[in-house]
């Protein structure tokens, strides 16, 4: 009986990392497409970024506020996430003990 | 347009002083809390979210970015805002990959989190080579940052500006570690998000508050380039690699991670994650409105007549929109920025060269809390006074490369053996090693040959290397080394280790204080 509830609490450990670990790489990879494409279309594409897209703003300007945005957004979606998932997983698995 | 800058000014030395008495006092206090190496080096981990969110923001934002991005963007336009950007995006890194087994795995320093599953000597002396190079570089940089300034801002000499620095950032960490040190950088960081906040919004209220206005004003009178790329990003390749380290450097340096410590938990890691990354989000986008409010308000000619880099770009705009009084408290706020750092890096210095190598590896970790509180304090002093010479030897020179290569080196020597050591089962006490020192002279030696050092400093007509920035190279070598070293020679009982500690990652362990010293 012991060896099958240690081995239940060891999955349960497993899944509760698997989870975390893939929220975190979708994240990570997220933020470095959204920050690695703006540095692409600066060192590439000049004129697009130089186009106005209303007086007194550029689409470079523009896209730049919006990666902030979106490193904002990526951190408040992974503690919301944390908050409200992880944090659950990580109290069964304490009381399982 | 005539300035009060360099003149001593009454109201500048003024709010100086008070936040110096301010921030002795808050020493004297955190020193009668001081009593362990617990409260010295983690603030009896007992920092709030809130708090280590505003400590966070305050160790982060340096004068670099205060002074330095507001002129570059003054100067040159939405180049500037590249680094803006830049300096922002590790923040979501640190939260996914770092924050929270860091606070887990570890005690005082980002080598314990190696030293959990590694062997403690090799791993502590390698993780120590590279978070020292990148204490030594950014200290430099901040010390000779801090005797410009200084000079231009209160017509101080630069030896004098260097050892009143210095010193007041001793008498912080040593006295009042931590707990000192974190007050600090929480005071700072609140002038310094108000300041900014306030002399945006002076700006903006002269443009009906539409920052479009101001934009459109600043295209008008220097053309429309200013809104887009020019030339400060050519090579495609160096952007990028640029990017690199700027974005994984952060979840690399040892001051910033160290922080990590002083919260009660993972949870309270996370959140202060968060709010660091809101205020440090927020201060970068005011940094759009400042350097272009003074571009048009103060003008290109008369920011770079007074410095040539531009740095006094954000002192004269607040000048030009508040007077003199607006002048002084904006310099005392870059003054206090740069103190606050400083201490930051010599507290992480001290933690590394008396936890890791004193304690850890000399003494076997075996040492009181008496030897391990006085040790850290002599490191300190010592770091205090290499710093000072350092500073001073450094006089006259361009420095502005050093703070990218502390940059390079965290990104290249620290983050891949550390996020490796949180990630991969069979990462090895070798793999790791000899990551972390390759990482480190990859760095160092690109730097070295390349047209920063060549061409700029030592007017070579041609450099070796053709970028910048190493990142691009020097940090998936390191990843690589790390790979390929734990492959060749699997060591079975550290792999073993990783899936013992797993348990400890994701819950954590209660850490029982040692009681203090009377």
């Amino acid at each position: 009986m012991r060896h099958e509830s240690a081995d239940h609490a060891l999955a349960a450990l497993k899944a509760v990392s698997a989870a975390r670990w893939r929220i975190a790489l979708s994240l990570t990879i997220a933020m470095m497409v959204v920050y690695f494409g703006f540095v692409l279309l600066v060192a590439f594409n000049k004129p697009l970024l130089g186009a106005m897209v209303t007086r007194g703003l550029s689409l470079g300007m523009l896209l730049g506020a919006l990666v902030i945005l979106v490193a904002w957004v990526l951190t408040w979606a992974y503690v919301r996430w944390a908050n409200t998932h992880y944090d659950v997983s990580l109290q069964n698995l304490r009381e399982r003990r | 347009m005539t300035s009060a800058l360099g003149e001593p000014n009454a109201i500048a030395i003024t709010f100086f002083l008070v936040f110096i008495l301010l921030s002795l006092g808050i020493t004297v206090w955190a020193s009668r809390k001081t009593r362990t190496a617990e409260h010295f080096y983690a603030a009896g981990r007992s920092v709030t979210a809130l708090q280590n969110g505003l400590a966070l923001a305050g160790d982060y934002m340096s004068a670099a970015s205060f002074l330095g991005i507001a002129g570059l963007v003054a100067t040159s336009g939405f180049d500037g805002l590249i680094y803006s950007i830049g300096w922002l995006v590790g923040w979501p890194i640190v939260m996914f990959l770092i924050a929270e087994p860091l606070r887990n795995l570890g005690r005082y320093t980002f080598a314990d989190v190696l030293a959990a599953r590694l062997r403690q000597t090799p791993i502590r002396i390698a993780a120590s080579i590279g978070a020292l190079a990148v204490i030594a570089f950014y200290l430099i940089a901040q010390m000779v940052g801090a005797g410009n300034l200084i000079r231009l801002l209160f017509g101080l000499p630069y030896e004098a500006a260097v050892v009143i620095v210095g010193g007041v950032m001793l008498a912080y960490v040593l006295f009042g570690g931590m707990i000192a040190t974190t007050w600090v950088q929480i005071v700072k960081a609140v002038m310094l998000l108000g300041g900014a906040t306030l002399l945006a919004l002076l700006v903006l209220g002269r443009f009906g508050f539409n920052p479009l206005a101001l934009f459109a004003r600043a295209s008008e009178m220097y053309g429309a380039g200013v809104l887009s790329p020019g030339r400060l990003v050519t090579d495609p390749i160096d952007a990028v690699s640029l990017g690199l380290a700027l974005m994984l450097g952060t979840a690399g340096l040892p001051h910033i991670l160290m922080r990590f410590y002083t919260v009660p938990d993972a949870r309270t890691a996370r959140t202060s994650v968060g709010y660091a990354t809101a205020f440090i989000g927020f201060f970068y986008l005011l940094t759009f409105v400042l350097g272009f409010g003074a571009m048009v308000i103060i003008g290109r000619d008369a920011i770079t007549g007074i410095d040539a880099g531009g740095n006094m770009a954000a002192p004269l705009l607040a000048e030009g929109v508040g007077g003199t009084p607006f002048l002084g408290f904006i310099s005392a706020v870059a003054f206090a920025t740069i103190l606050a750092v400083v201490a930051g890096l010599t507290l992480s210095g001290a933690a590394t060269l008396s936890h890791d190598l004193w304690v850890n590896v000399v003494r076997g970790a075996k040492a009181d809390q008496r030897e391990q509180l006085l040790v850290a304090r002599a490191a300190t002093v010592l770091l205090a006074i290499v710093s000072i010479v350092l500073g001073i030897a450094f006089k006259g020179q361009n420095v502005a490369y050093m703070v990218g290569l502390a940059f390079a080196i965290a990104a290249s020597a620290n983050f891949p053996a550390l996020v490796l050591s949180i990630f991969w089962k069979r990462l090895t006490t070798a793999g790791a090693q000899s990551s972390m020192i390759i990482g480190t002279v990859a760095a160092l030696s690109l730097i070295y040959l390349s047209p920063t050092i060549q061409i700029d400093i030592l007017h070579n007509s041609s450099a070796w290397f053709p970028l910048r920035n190493p990142g691009i190279v020097s940090i998936p070598l390191s990843f690589v080394v790390a790979i390929v070293v734990s492959l060749l020679r699997p060591v079975s009982s550290e792999a073993q280790r990783f899936t013992e500690l797993e348990r400890q990652l994701h819950l954590g362990i209660e850490i029982v204080d040692e009681p203090a010293v009377q």
